[in-house]
Parts: structure tokens; sequence; C-alpha cells
């Protein structure tokens, strides 16, 4: 048992030392002569503007939320799907069964929220309320109450 | 492997210590996977995948270096081994410099509990498939980091998709699993295996409808997963440069492919075990070394087989968009694989023994979808050779 985990450790290392072999090889033979024009950051030949340390879509943000949500749950189905071929030699199998049903309908339940709430919908509709405005002229205008589309 | 170190210590007289053996044996055999196995067999991928797509969209593709080019990965890995080592002043050197790493350490990992044969496993660990999904998920981890160190816009949303898409995607792809799992009873790789028989009808693929589903759903996923088209968004050329990698260039741009070539294999090796029946033989012979190297032999054209399919998807396929991509996972895969699970849990406790009938069916429909494909095939292939002797444009 110990042996067996002793060598997931023995292949993390020669992952790592792999990687630090090939680089090292490379750091014998290859130039180096940097340049400030060569070290730019890439933007397609255009002059950079700025970090790109920015502040990015929150919709990535919600996926890692429902991931993280739904990895804890598969997290805790392993553990029964691992037993449940015994639980059915033993004649508990409905009862198993049952158990596993009402679980994932949790889980279900969760996505089906998720799905309604609209936050697994990548181009979102949101809906601008415009005030109607005083001026009678502006208000017949069919701009009234738009909608934006925010796209990645 | 831990008894073959004990056989070798009984038989000689070294004066080794027991735990200097072993740790000798595994650096050994490890060091003899990753660089006589993984490296070459990863390059080789990248020659095969580009002779493949250039067989598919009729040019030549490499053939200069060797034998119908076949050491071409060996002159791209020398080429890039003399290229200079840029890291942009803008980056974060440290995190640019680690994430490659991280990535190959990840996919190296996996290796361990990939069973190659009866008795060619470098560990068989009770938790198998779940370790094997746990550290290839660490080229997550990588991904993020090379994309947000790099300072450059398309690396930086190269990198925060390609997270999102391998997150995503890791939930139908366990929930894949758990088919499989709940037939075997165990999440070790070569009880796995040693669930399933040679014969077709035995695999837990033609178990029951929700296990060949399950089968299509955990490809797709893992796919999807190892950053493939039709999902190859966060590498999108033509929309973010070279996505996450935009910055890397020599070396250290190669590894990252050299992992994702490698990941290929780990995608193929996960199917042919969980569905396929990986290195199941017909017990031929009595020979040990000869079965193993006829299991070692099934076992690689099972998984070249998904390697190949994966190519070919790759040749034929244009990329999904990005919504596309999560509402592909969320709204169809994620139910479609959790009623996979609970129907294979269902036919488990309605019929326990399994259904032949069943199987046998299965098997005779996946057949005939062959058989008809391969006719579909062939008359494309005469259609367009006959347009091609004429000379005329083939009509769509």
């Amino acid at each position: 048992m110990q042996f067996e985990y002793a060598n997931v450790l023995v292949f993390l290392g020669l992952g790592l030392f792999l990687c630090a072999f090939m680089m090292g090889l490379g750091s014998l033979v290859r130039p180096h002569n940097p340049e400030r024009k060569k070290l730019t950051t890439y933007e397609c030949g255009e002059e950079v503007q700025g970090d790109s340390w920015i502040n990015f879509n929150i919709r990535f943000y919600l996926v890692a939320l429902i991931f993280l949500i739904f990895d804890i749950e598969v997290a805790f189905i392993y553990p029964v799907v691992a037993v449940f071929k015994q639980w059915v030699a033993d004649g508990n199998g409905l009862f198993a069964l049952t158990e596993i049903f009402i679980f994932i309908s949790i889980l279900v339940a969760g996505l089906v929220y998720v799905w309604t709430k609209g936050d697994l919908q990548w181009i979102m509709k949101v809906v601008v309320p415009v005030k109607p405005a005083d001026d009678p002229k502006q208000s017949q205008s069919p701009k009234v109450g738009g909608t934006i589309y925010v796209a990645d | 492997m831990q008894g073959f170190i004990d056989s070798l210590l009984a038989t000689t007289t070294t004066g080794l210590s027991r735990e200097l053996a072993y740790l000798g044996g595994m650096i050994g055999f490890g060091a003899l996977v990753v660089f006589g196995f993984i490296l070459p067999m990863a390059g080789i991928t990248s020659w095969l995948e580009r002779r493949v797509w250039a067989k598919i969209q009729s040019r030549v593709g490499p053939n200069r270096v060797g034998p119908g080019g076949f050491l071409q990965w060996l002159a791209d890995g020398l080429k890039n081994l003399l290229k200079e080592d840029v890291i942009p002043e803008a980056a974060d050197p440290t995190l640019f410099r680690l994430a490659p790493y991280i990535v190959v350490a990840g996919f190296v990992a996996a290796f361990v509990a990939i069973p190659f044969a009866g008795s060619l496993i470098i560990a068989d660990l009770n938790i198998g498939i779940l370790y094997i999904s746990a550290v290839t998920s660490l080229v997550v981890v990588g991904i993020l980091m090379a994309g947000w160190s790099s300072n450059n816009r398309w690396s930086m949303l190269g990198g925060i998709r390609s997270a999102s898409q391998i997150i995503s995607y890791e939930i139908p792809a366990g929930l894949s699993v758990f088919p499989v799992v709940l037939l075997s009873g165990t999440l070790s790789m070569q009880g796995i295996i040693e669930n399933q028989g040679w014969a077709p009808v035995d695999w837990h693929m033609f178990h029951s409808p929700f296990t060949l589903a399950a089968f299509l759903m955990s490809y797709i996923a893992l796919l999807a997963e190892g950053n493939r088209t039709p999902f190859d968004l966060p590498e999108a050329e033509s929309e973010l440069v070279a996505g996450f990698a935009t910055e890397y260039s020599g070396m250290r741009s190669l590894l990252f492919f050299l992992a994702e070539w490698g990941n290929l294999y780990v995608i193929g090796a996960i199917m042919a075990t969980l569905f396929m029946g990986g290195w199941q033989v017909p017990a031929f012979t009595d020979n040990v070394v000869l079965l193993t190297v006829a299991q070692f032999g099934m076992f690689f054209a099972k998984t070249y087989f998904w390697v190949f399919v994966a190519m070919w998807i790759r040749a034929t396929l244009p990329r999904v968009r990005v919504d596309q991509l999560m509402s592909l996972c969320w709204k169809y895969m994620v139910p479609i694989a959790m009623v996979n699970m609970f129907g294979t849990a269902l036919v488990m406790v309605v019929i326990p023994e399994g259904s032949r009938l069943m199987s046998y069916a299965l098997c005779g429909l996946m057949l005939f979808g062959l058989v008809r494909f391969g006719r579909r095939v062939n008359y494309h292939l005469k259609r367009s050779r006959r347009y091609d002797t004429v000379g005329a444009i083939m009509p769509v």
C-alpha cells in the first residue's frame, strides 16, 4: 500500500525532473540575447496599453462556483457507488437505490435552480429599465425599455 | 512491481536494504516509463497526428526526416531545444517558469495507475480512476498559472477560458465513470478490467443502454478536458492567437504540447480500461511472457484507436462557440450523465446478473452501425474517385 503511493511521489518527481532536464539541456545550447523590443508583451504588433491583470468577466467566477458545488457532490457519490455492488449482493439493492435517487434528486434540484436563475446562460440578457421621458416626443420612440446583450 | 523486486531480492545477494532496493526499483522503472515510453510516445503521436490530418485533408504532411517523416518529432524537439527562451518583461517570472512543470508533472503522474497489461502496471492503486481524474486536473492549475503570469490579454483570456472549460467538463466526466464503478464495485483500474471479459459482449460498454450512453459522454467529456477539437477554445488561433501559450517559446511551449499529446494517450487508456475491457485477451497460452506481450498489444491497440478517433475528429469538425460549449456541458451532458448513473444502478437492482440478451443486442446494434458507416464511407470514396478521374467538380 505504502509502496504504491510512494510511486505516485516518484512519478511527480520524475515529471518535474523531465522538465528541469529538458530546460537544463536547452540552456547549454540555446542563445541568450534579450533585447527591449523582444521582451515586450505580444499584442499583434500594437503598442501594449497597460496591464492585462484586469477584472475579467464575472461569469467565469459563477462557473467556478457551480463547479465547486457539483464536484463536492461527485466526491460524495464516489464511496457510495464503490460499495453499491456489495449492497446489491447482500439484498439491500433497493434501499441503496432509493438513497442514491434521493441524493441525485438534490443534485438535480440544484442544477434546475441554477438553470432557472439563468446562470447557465452564457450570453445573458440584461433588461435595463428606462424611465418614461417627460418629453412626449421621446416617449413615443420605440426605444423605451431596451435590452442589452452582454457577450463574452 | 513490489513482487518483482521482492523476487529479485530473494534470488540475488546484494547487500542492499529492502527500502533502498524499493526506492531504486521505483526510480528505475519510473525513469524507464517516463523517458522510454511517455516521451517517445508523445512525440510519435505528434508526428502521427500530422500525418493523419494530412491524409484526411489530401495533403502530404511531414515526410522528410526519416522514413515517411517518422523522425520529425526528434527534429522538432531538437529545433525547440535550440530556440531562445524568452520571458516577457511584464510577466511574473516565477509563475511563468513554474507553469509547464505543473502541467507536465500532472500528466506524467497519471501513468502510475494505467494498466498496460495484467502484470504491467506501476502501482495498482485502490483508488485508481479517482486518482487519475485528480492528477489530470492538476493541468488546470498550470494552465491558469501560465495564462495569468504571462501578463498578456490573449494568454489571460485563454487561461481563464481553459480553466472554466476543464472544470465544467470534469463533472460529466466524473459522473460517466460512475456506471462503471457501480458495475465493478471497485475503483482500482485492474479490478475494473478484471470485471470485464475479452469478448465485446462482456465489456462494460454493452452492459446496458445506459453504459453505452455513459461511454459516449465519457469520450466527449475527456476530449473537452484535454482541450481537443472541437473543444479547443483555449488555443483558438483565430481569436486568441495561441491562448495561454502565447508568450511561451521554445522548450517551454513544447512542454505544454508534450502534455497535450501525451494526454491523448491517457484519454485512450481511460476509455479502453473503463468501457472496452482493457488488456483482456483470450487465454491462448500458458506462457506468461507471451501472454503479457499480447495483453500489452491489445491495450495499446485499443488506446491508439481512441487516439486515432481524436485525430480524426480534429481534422474533421469545426470548433464550437464558447456559449455552445457551456450549454452542451451543463444543459445536456450533466443531466444525461446523471440519468446514466441512476439507470445503471436501476438495471443492477432489477437484473443483478446482467442480461446477456441485452448485451448481444447492443453489440449487434453497434456492429450494424459500424457496417453501415463503413458502407457509407466506401460509397463516398468510390464516388469521389469517379469524379476525380473524369476531372469534374464533385457535386455537393
